[in-house]
């Protein structure tokens, strides 16, 4: 066994002056931060009503609601919420699919191995970005002020939506491809529509494919809230019974939507392992 | 230089271009049985979903047009042109902005504190008991696949209109989100320094706080930053049932057609959300370097 070496910790600190002896300002600087967190938290709490017994009352009143709750019962609509479940996944499917036809001709536009130019790509990159800036909800309240009420404004609003959150994703599958395979088509005397096919298609198709099937799988979650403006799905349902306070109903249209969406999981999970391999499964 | 191309035999090449065609087919006759089911399933969800072709049509117009009557002010000159009168509600507009920010601010510090705690249970490799374990996993992915509006239009019941239910809204959601990712960095953490630090003799308390929370708080924060910004737009609409900040005006704006109030707010939701991203971004790059900013 080895005795202990003596530390001297003089020499300890004049060698590592900046472990024993860090200067003031960093050693305030974590504590500065929590506290600066704190005080807003507090200021916070306070502008936005947050009072002890407003919040114990709440919670009881919680309390009750969870408890009348149970047991789920769809009592006798449960033919009309499968039907509105129907609505809510087509409503994703066509939403999404939608997105993605718009997006690919547009996302090539923001790519910048395809367009060079920076005057071009700025203000198409700054127009999906404000696209995406808005919430699908607000979109969802705009496309029913342009088509009426129902499941069409809902297929609408998740399409303008997920387009701009395409077009920046596809963009950068684009631009994220390996040019040595376009290189090489180009090398053995392909034109450039050539290494546009089988350079860079072959490379982008399965992550974009990838991309479309997660945002079908996100985007059945957007589908069932939007109902809650009037956009059509079970989000309607859910917010009409949720208002006349049928708590039971309440309880029972959450369990369809977890287990919905808990099956899409599952499933685009699946394809998606077999369109782009087990690596990129994220 | 010249290389020889080496030409392979009549024979040798028939046999191998028969094999990559027979390859080829194969693979698009799977891409074309894939390309019809899903086509199917489109078809289905346009019957779904009552899509109407021709109501589109005829209402495209009205979409072109909407952007056209956002722009427009009562006095029928374009927004623009009087910026005093576009904007003149900014007083108010500010306010609920502020509010909004606060009610993601809050949310999101509460929601990571409970994700902090909880997911210390959640992780493989450092849970006490796999029972415990299970439990924590299901509650947080409940926490997660409810919406945060969904939890809002309860609260809003429970607790009365106002900034209250959304916070804990976003609370809520964000606990299960921030949860599900701590306890993967908590997973990918070395387990060397606990196990340094259990020989010591010390409680599971103390290998937590001194061998895993050194390693894995900049990764928190990154992604409590990162929820932040979620929760801005998150917050931002969360006034459509009541839940305070600014998607109260918004709604009363868009159900009411003050048409070039809905552009006003709108403007002023995207400008937030962008300096918000740029700034978080930016605070995320200077905190924890160019490699967590992804």
């Amino acid at each position: 066994m080895t005795k202990p070496q003596q530390v001297d910790t003089r020499e300890m600190r004049a060698r590592y002056p900046d472990v024993f002896d860090r200067p003031a300002s960093a050693r305030l600087a974590t504590p500065a931060m929590i506290v600066a967190a704190f005080a807003i938290l507090i200021y916070g709490l306070v502008d936005l009503d947050f009072s002890p017994s407003r919040f114990f009352a709440g919670l009881s009143q919680l309390g009750w609601i969870s408890l009348m709750m149970i047991p789920p019962d769809p009592g006798s609509s449960l033919p009309v919420y499968l039907k509105a479940l129907g609505e809510t996944l087509s409503i994703a499917l066509l939403g999404t699919t939608l997105a993605a036809l718009f997006a690919l001709p547009v996302s090539l536009l923001a790519a910048r191995n395809i367009v060079p130019s920076n005057i071009l790509r700025f203000p198409v990159r700054r127009f999906l970005d404000s696209i995406r800036g808005v919430d699908t909800l607000i979109w969802a309240l705009v496309w029913i002020n342009v088509v009426g009420l129902g499941p069409f404004a809902g297929v609408l609003a998740i399409a303008v939506s997920d387009f701009g959150a395409f077009g920046k994703l596809f963009s950068e599958a684009i631009e994220g491809a390996d040019q040595k395979q376009v290189e090489g088509i180009r090398a053995a005397g392909g034109s450039p529509l050539h290494e546009i096919r089988f350079g860079l298609l072959p490379q982008v198709l399965p992550v974009i494919a990838g991309q479309v099937l997660y945002f079908i799988e996100s985007n059945t979650r957007s589908a069932t809230i939007i109902g809650i403006v009037g956009a059509g799905g079970i989000g309607l349902q859910l917010a009409e019974q949720i208002r006349v306070l049928e708590w039971q109903k309440v309880s029972f249209l959450i369990l369809m939507i977890l287990v919905a969406v808990a099956a899409i999981d599952f499933i685009s999970g699946k394809l998606r392992f077999a369109i782009i391999g087990p690596r990129a499964v994220a | 230089m010249t290389t020889a191309v080496s030409i392979l035999p009549e024979q040798q090449l028939a046999v191998l271009n028969a094999a990559y065609r027979q390859a080829v087919a194969r693979r698009r006759l799977r891409l074309l049985l894939g390309a019809v089911i899903f086509a199917a399933a489109l078809v289905l969800a346009a019957i779904g979903a009552e899509v109407n072709l021709r109501t589109l049509f005829t209402y495209f117009g009205n979409f072109i047009s909407y952007f056209d009557r956002i722009l427009t002010l009562d006095s029928g000159q374009r927004v623009w042109t009087d910026v005093g009168e576009w904007l003149w509600g900014w007083r108010k507009w500010l306010k609920m902005l502020g509010e909004t920010l606060l009610i993601s601010y809050v949310g999101t510090l509460i929601g990571a504190t409970f994700a902090f705690c909880l997911n210390f249970f959640a992780a493989e490799n450092t849970s006490p008991a796999p029972w415990l374990r299970f439990i924590v996993r299901r509650l947080l992915e409940f926490a997660r696949t409810v919406p945060g509006i969904v939890f809002a239009l309860v609260f809003v019941i429970a607790f009365g209109l106002g900034p209250m239910a959304g916070v804990l809204a976003i609370a809520i959601h964000s606990t299960g989100a921030l949860g599900k990712l701590f306890s993967e960095i908590v997973e990918n953490a070395d387990m060397k320094p606990v196990e340094g630090i259990r020989s010591t003799g010390a409680s599971w308390l103390s290998c937590m706080r001194f061998a895993v929370v050194p390693q894995v708080t900049a990764g928190y924060a990154s992604y409590a930053l990162l929820r932040f910004e979620i929760n801005v737009r998150e917050a931002s609409v969360m006034g459509f049932v009541g839940a305070g900040g600014i998607g109260q005006e918004l709604v009363v704006a868009i159900r009411k057609f003050y048409y070039s109030d809905v552009s006003a707010i709108l403007l002023t939701i995207i400008v937030t959300v962008f300096i918000i991203d740029i700034t978080t971004g930016w605070l995320r790059g200077r905190l924890f370097g160019k490699e967590a900013r992804a």
